[in-house]
């Protein structure tokens, strides 16, 4: 649309339109630095909300038959310090704190002699790649049964035996899908992938997935600047799929 | 119409001045007109001294210029964070083994590392998901969308202008606010950002929209998917860039300001 103006009435009027556009210069504050490290972790708080009240917590995730999980050889090892962190697998106890009616050492046999779930998922990890593979656990809400937890706490913390540790959100540690994980493959854990029990949660990343669990706590407060080894450093906390 | 749109009359009395926005226009052009016929100022006397005027258009609404300069600041980090992110795996096949399938020099991503990189992404895939969203809407409500959008009766334009542009040939005559490679290109765009919005949903929640990942054909490709949306735009980018650089000050600064100076179209 063609329109005929005076020179200086075309000049306001573009400037007028210009101004307009001022708060997108907002964005700017994205250039320094110390403001912009606390705004994408901002951002990256807000994702969180929003996965949190996306979670649907009976929606299952897709499980494969075996012949498309991928070979054992071909599961990787991943690991932020140690692949085998030297636990002495006779004497190793999950140690279990906060908010339970029952606190205190559990042996494996206990944990194995709870209703067993094998599942073939999809395991996701933050950089990108991602293979299926087969997990043999009892559920987290099995356990979380047994030791009387509160289950309406928000919370569930986890300690390793290699110092790494997590935390994640108690409707997740419910899902059907999320392991107390002692098999992978049909065979107990190996010491790389985090013998003898670690987590295994088909609606979270892998770096979620702790092994070589040590302590497991019930709690509705975080400890301060605990939530996780990556997440410490700046990954999503939630970390769900 | 709106009253920027509004055809100003030069002949009209000062008194008659209908448009508020006009009002500082108007009683310049009277105080001036007062000074050079004092004795009969009812007189226009001096047509000379009208000023001359200016073709101009208002091509970009408020809301247009708003979602493309935050879409455009979206992409940039976007794509920058991202390409950081695919150095932590840069490959779309299997994990064991590995193979690089592309060295990104770090110099040219955001974030610094990994978990830096997803800050930025996952901050700016809202602002860039919000812009797109308000653009697509907008478009469609305000009917702004006939002057960009591709359509069956573009195809015939294209050779001719992509022959004009790339092998010096006739420039075909201008038909409206945007030829039809233009409209070819700012629709790619669209369906661009809509492939990389819908395959990033699949990638950030892959088993919440499992029926999204299901029609990208699973979360592996959807991966690919992704990488090949921002393509699209690093494909569209550079020329589009240097198509605004070529067509100058004029062009460019209507993005800003809405306003463009002497169009190169009539209507």
């Amino acid at each position: 649309m063609i329109t005929r103006l005076e020179d200086k009435e075309l000049k306001r009027r573009s400037r007028r339109q210009l101004l307009k556009l001022a708060p997108v210069a907002a964005l700017g504050v994205f250039a320094f630095p110390k403001v912009s490290d606390r705004l994408i972790a901002a951002g990256v708080r807000f994702g969180d909300w929003a996965s949190g009240a996306l979670f649907r917590s009976q929606h299952l995730a897709q499980t494969f038959s075996n012949t498309d999980v991928v070979p054992f050889e071909k599961f990787p090892y991943n690991g932020y310090d140690v692949l085998d962190p030297e636990v002495d697998l006779e004497k190793w106890t999950l140690t279990v704190e906060g908010d339970v009616q029952h606190p205190g050492e559990y042996k494996l046999a206990q944990i194995q002699a709870l209703p067993k779930l094998n599942q073939n998922t999809r395991h996701v990890c933050v950089e990108g790649w991602d293979v299926v593979g087969a997990f043999g656990g009892t559920p987290i809400s099995n356990f979380l049964t047994l030791v009387g937890a509160n289950t309406g706490a928000r919370f569930l913390e986890v300690e390793c035996v290699d110092d790494y540790y997590e935390s994640i959100d108690m409707a997740s540690a419910l899902h059907p899908q999320s392991l107390l994980c002692y098999e992978m493959y049909g065979q107990p854990l190996d010491r790389g992938h985090g013998a003898p029990l670690r987590l295994q949660m088909a609606t979270k990343l892998g770096y979620k997935q702790a092994k070589y669990l040590d302590t497991i706590r019930v709690t509705n407060v975080l400890k301060p600047g605990r939530s996780g080894y990556w997440e410490d450093q700046g990954y999503s906390w939630f970390g769900g799929l | 119409m709106s009253n920027e749109e509004e055809k100003k009359q030069p002949d009209a009395p000062p008194d008659r001045a209908a448009d508020a926005e006009s009002g500082a226009v108007e009683s310049t052009v009277a105080k001036r007109e007062m000074v050079a016929a004092e004795p009969e100022p009812a007189q226009p006397i001096a047509k000379a001294e009208e000023p001359a005027l200016v073709r101009a258009a208002y091509e970009h609404p408020l809301a247009i210029r708003i979602t493309h300069w935050v879409a455009a600041i979206s992409l940039f980090v976007l794509v920058a964070s991202g390409l950081r992110i695919f150095r932590a795996f840069p490959s779309f096949g299997t994990k064991i083994p590995e193979k690089v399938l592309l060295d990104i020099p770090k110099s040219l991503t955001l974030g610094g590392w990994l978990g830096g990189a997803l800050q930025w992404h996952f901050t700016f895939m809202w602002f860039f998901a919000v812009s797109g969203v308000v653009y697509v809407v907008y478009q469609v409500v305000s009917g702004h969308y006939r002057t960009m959008l591709f359509t069956l009766s573009d195809i015939p334009g294209v050779w001719p202008m992509a022959r004009h542009y790339f092998f010096f040939g006739p420039k075909p005559a201008a038909t409206g606010q945007y030829n039809p490679l233009q409209k070819l290109a700012y629709t790619s765009t669209i369906l661009f950002g809509a492939l990389a919005l819908l395959t990033g949903i699949v990638l950030y929640k892959p088993v919440q929209f499992s029926w999204l990942a299901f029609l990208f054909g699973g979360f592996h490709l959807t991966r690919v998917w992704h990488f090949a949306a921002m393509c699209g735009f690093l494909a569209f980018i550079p020329g589009h860039l240097i198509m605004v650089v070529l067509h100058g000050w004029a062009n460019f600064y209507s993005m800003l300001s809405g306003w463009k100076r002497e169009p190169e179209y009539q209507e």
